[in-house]
């Protein structure tokens, strides 16, 4: 069960491992998106505060600082002690992050903090395993690199997982010794501020991690431009990413890993598990109110189950119960804030406009709060815009297809290329289908199906580099070559 | 005092950097640890009804009896770690980092039973309880951690073969792992053992070595406590020649591990060759070179050398026993070595001002004096120490001895003793020739601040390990393994991994081809 009445207790920015006021003395509302209500208010950072955590984290990076010292198997014991206190207040944690963002608290609860925990655990796991190699080059040499963390690293991340994305951002810097300057978005903070008070409770030297809400235009904004920040690494939506990767060319060419949007194709082929797919399709979609890079939705069914598919699936979003994202029993809760609710109603009219046909829902759910209903498109054409720009809400596309040669070309034709999925029990679909997609991870049979140890990331206009996983190592590793003079080599 | 004798003890012993040696820290020991754990795999007598004593090696009296596994106990679990590793198991269907964490909740009650368990291994092994405590316990902590984090890291590859298929490989525990463990390092063996090959996903039959049984078992208990499923990790208390022996011929044991003495490693190899060809990997013997050139700072290469060889009385099998220092500094670095030998405290292991404890048994206290006679025998000159040190228990001396020669008996074969061998050289060239004359490769180290030099020794030394500027520098990260007869395989670092595993390679057909 949730907190019942909880207080908010961290509100402020967090440098150095202290809590300070902003530098212009403004702060930003903080909103509950089921209810209205004002939360608490939060102390906003702006460029100034910026150039204070940045100080801050540079000096943590000092050559000869307790943190580059440590040996990195304490590095590791440090992330997983941090797991432990997640562990022990994740009930508040979770209750935290239902009020803020809106999802279901039972989700908050076991989806996204467990994955937090994981990810913590499984980073803390890699500190002492980073290594280099010993290079047999030619000539009289002995050459080895050395896999150093990049410095003081940037990272700005979305409302849609708040404390998930606020784990999976710094367990990887941390691991590979780098320091951080972290923003989490300004519409749900509160997480991000707990876990700063656990990183110091952890025993992490100040200054390694620094916690900054604030707004994208400005805080965003300084972090991207800054000439002293070695790295950053953006969530958000492809519109910003651009804007993100154009600041760092124009500042000190930092390093740039970016996880963006996706209109994501899940394949479902007439010889799969048809209530199986149903179900997936739907869960890909609608999870977490529809609010996921990853949603699958482009649902491409083969003809010859096209109808039934339809049918079942309007059946599925019908049966959804919205509310208090706190009490169990109810599947969906309201949308983030206004500006989203506006632009997914936009796109269900312009859904309506362009003639395709709505199967279910298609508005909000009442007059007076950001819920929408869950809402199923089918007889969607490619050219539409519900085919083709990510809505971030509960609006499923379904499209028909006739062969593999064709939806595989249909899937392919868009900018972005996040994931996918492929549903069938034919080995050579399966293979051939997960071979073609351009998607950086292909579910066959399962949708949304993610682990720690596993990469994610986007080909094309949905990002570049990957998180989680090993892979993740390299995005925060700067490899250095060390030759040295010898006066003969032996093999 | 205690700082002032630990810091002598153990001087620069990664894994324990951050440790503090003030006596606050280090609690005081209760002499007489209760034994709760005694018999096979905790809760069973074994088949045979037969037991045998566990030995307190500092003053030679019975700790407890102890059940002795025999054949009939390895045919049981065999049959119970085989059980456990069967397709569709609890254990083969875990989810990687969960074997992960299970290793890590062993970790977290082994820390904190720190105390009791430094006691039981002072009491069973004769170290100093300030060592087992500072030392041996968190350096088994910190391995099990290392070794729970790969767990879900360990990862095959997908492969560019030609043709039209999806090839991939993946790594697949070995099956049921036979480990057979030495004295010197109780707790510490067992852990190197059991973290890799958990880590991967094996099961285990593990023989304690029969001087040092008890710090296993009560370490079984905390296995069982933490939660691994029956049947994953079974431990023997048992002798070499028949729970040994048996579980190296065992038709259903897919590997064997073994640490102990070169003698018994060929054995454990031939056994493997008569029975099912199970895979070997040994951790053998040696008789490592400690190389002191003339530019070496004197003081540590003195202070490090004495660590080198002395460390857990002696008995390690990378024991820098062969110190071969330049001629132009010999008589100051003899001087020095045996000044500091002379200083060394022996003693009651239970005591904080003791360094080194009693020998760990009769039958290697008989032999260490047997070596000492013959290098007195063959004309080495005997600076120190060179007999017993105490009325009971199993003590001898401090010993140096100078001059020697590359071809007596205390310069080629492995004493296991506190006994210093130190040898007179000219040149690197030379020096290099003849630290590799010998059919051990364990270690080897070099001082010196020529960076040439330590280059130059470091590749030409035929060993698994060498140290620049140090001795016995270990970590969980750090692969260690030896050359030649010093054994096959590295236990330790991801390296440690390539020995627990099976890779199989998966080819699939598909209708086309594209990178």
């Amino acid at each position: 069960m949730p907190v019942p009445d909880l207080e908010v207790q961290y509100t402020k920015i967090f440098i150095d491992n202290e809590w300070h006021e902003s530098c212009s003395g403004r702060k930003m509302p903080v909103h509950n998106p089921a209810t209205g209500d004002l939360l608490c208010e939060v102390e906003e950072a702006d460029t100034e505060d910026v150039d204070k955590a940045v100080r801050s984290a540079r000096t943590a990076f000092q050559l000869g600082s307790p943190w580059r010292c440590m040996d990195a198997s304490d590095r590791g014991l440090l992330l997983n002690r941090l797991a432990d206190l997640v562990e022990r207040d994740r009930l508040r944690l979770a209750t935290l992050e239902a009020l803020d963002s809106g999802k279901i608290f039972l989700m908050a609860y076991f989806v996204d903090l467990m994955a937090t925990v994981k990810t913590l655990r499984y980073y803390g796991g890699w500190a002492d395993k980073v290594q280099g190699k010993t290079i047999p080059v030619d000539g009289e040499y002995f050459t080895y690199t050395r896999h150093e963390p990049i410095g003081v690293c940037g990272q700005i991340i979305p409302w849609n997982f708040p404390v998930m994305m606020f784990a999976w951002k710094i367990a990887p810097a941390l691991c590979c010794g780098n320091t951080v300057i972290i923003k989490p978005a300004e519409q749900t903070p509160l997480t991000a501020l707990h876990m700063a008070c656990l990183i110091k409770e952890a025993g992490f030297p100040p200054g390694v991690v620094n916690v900054l809400p604030g707004y994208g235009p400005t805080a965003g904004n300084a972090i991207a431009h800054h000439m002293d920040i070695d790295k950053i690494a953006f969530t958000g939506s492809t519109a910003v990413g651009k804007l993100v990767q154009k600041a760092a060319g124009d500042s000190n060419l930092k390093r740039v890993t970016l996880e963006l949007g996706g209109k994501n194709p899940n394949i479902v082929f007439a010889d799969c598990d048809l209530e199986y797919a149903v179900e997936q399709a739907h869960s890909g979609l609608f999870f977490n109110q529809g609010q996921c890079c990853l949603a699958g939705s482009r649902v491409f069914v083969e003809d010859s189950i096209y109808e039934e598919f339809v049918c079942r699936s309007a059946e599925k979003a019908r049966n959804k119960v919205l509310g208090n994202p706190l009490v169990p029993g109810v599947d969906q809760g309201p949308q983030i804030d206004q500006k989203q609710f506006d632009k997914i109603l936009e796109l269900i009219e312009s859904g309506k406009r362009e003639g395709a046909t709505l199967e279910c829902g298609g508005g909000p759910w009442d007059r007076n709060s950001l819920f929408i209903q869950p809402t199923v498109f089918s007889n969607v054409t490619d050219d539409m815009r519900i085919a083709k720009e990510e809505i971030f809400g509960p609006v499923q596309q379904i499209m028909r297809f006739h062969s593999v040669n064709e939806v595989i070309q249909r899937a392919n034709a868009t900018h972005y290329g996040l994931a996918a999925g492929v549903f069938t029990n034919d080995i050579d679909k399966a293979l051939t289908v997960s071979s073609a997609l351009q998607a950086g991870m292909v579910w066959v049979n399962c949708y949304n199906a993610m682990s720690t140890q596993c990469p994610f990331g986007g080909f094309k206009m949905s990002g570049n580099g990957r998180e989680l996983g090993e892979y993740a190592l390299q995005e925060y590793t700067e490899v250095k070559a060390v030759t040295i003079k010898i006066s003969q080599k032996n093999s | 005092m205690l700082r002032h004798v630990l810091s002598r003890t153990l001087p620069r012993i990664s894994g324990i950097s951050n440790c503090q040696y003030s006596a606050a820290a280090i609690p005081v020991p209760s002499a007489q640890p209760e034994v709760h754990y005694n018999k096979v795999t905790v809760h069973q007598d074994a088949v045979s009804k037969r037991s045998f004593p566990t030995i307190n090696p500092a003053t030679g009296e019975v700790i407890c009896q102890v059940a002795e596994a025999d054949k009939a106990d390895v045919n049981k679990a065999v049959k119970a770690a085989r059980e456990a590793f069967r397709f569709g198991s609890p254990w083969r269907r875990m989810d990687a980092s969960d074997r992960g964490l299970l290793l890590t909740r062993l970790a977290d009650a082994i820390e904190r039973d720190t105390a009791y368990l430094a006691e039981l291994e002072t009491l069973d092994n004769g170290k100093p309880y300030a060592v087992s405590y500072s030392v041996d316990v968190p350096m088994v902590v910190k391995c099990l951690r290392y070794c729970a984090g790969w767990a879900d890291k360990w990862e095959g590859k997908t492969i560019p073969i030609d043709g039209d298929f999806f090839c991939y490989t993946r790594h697949e525990p070995i099956g049921v792992c036979g480990q057979i463990i030495l004295w010197n390092f109780p707790l510490l063996m067992q852990a190197w053992k059991l973290g890799p090959a958990l880590a991967t996903g094996n099961t285990v039959v593990m023989k304690v070595a029969e001087q040092t049984p008890l710090t296993a078992l009560y370490v079984a208990s905390l296995i069982k406590e933490v939660g691994f499923p029956p049947g994953v990790v079974n431990i023997l208390p048992g002798m070499g020649p028949s729970a040994g022996s048996a579980i190296a011929s065992h038709m259903d044991v897919d590997k064997v591990a073994f640490t102990g003495s070169t003698e018994v490693g060929h054995l454990i190899q031939q056994a493997s060759g008569s029975s099912n060809l199970k895979k070997v990997t040994l951790e053998l013997g040696g008789k490592s070179p400690n190389i002191i050139m003339s530019d070496a700072n004197m003081a540590e290469a003195v202070e490090q050398s004495h660590f080198a060889l002395f460390f857990n009385q002696g008995q390690c099998c990378c024991a820098g026993s062969r110190t071969y220092v330049q001629d132009t500094i010999y008589d100051e670095f003899m001087e020095r070595s045996v000044e500091r030998a002379k200083s060394r405290v022996v003693g009651d292991p239970f005591s904080m001002k003791t360094e080194q404890g009693p020998q760990v048994d009769e039958e290697q206290f008989k032999k260490i004096l047997g070596y000492i006679s013959s290098g007195k025998r063959e004309g080495a000159k005997l600076m120190c120490g060179g007999g017993v040190a105490a009325d009971r228990g199993y003590f001898i001396q401090p010993t140096i001895f100078g001059d020697v020669q590359d071809g007596m008996t205390i310069a080629r074969e492995e004493i296991f003793g506190p006994v210093m061998q130190i040898l007179k050289f000219k040149t690197l060239e030379e020096v290099v020739e003849r630290a590799n004359d010998t059919k051990y490769g364990l270690a080897a180290a070099v001082f010196t601040k020529d960076i040439d030099k330590a280059h130059y020794i470091s590749s030409g030394r035929r060993a698994g390990t060498v140290w620049i500027n140090c001795y016995n520098v270990f970590g969980a990260q750090a692969p260690f393994g030896g050359y030649k007869y010093s054994g096959n395989g590295r236990e330790l670092g991801e390296y440690g991994l390539d020995n627990y595993t099976e890779v199989k390679t998966v080819t699939i057909k598909v209708p086309q081809k594209n990178s």
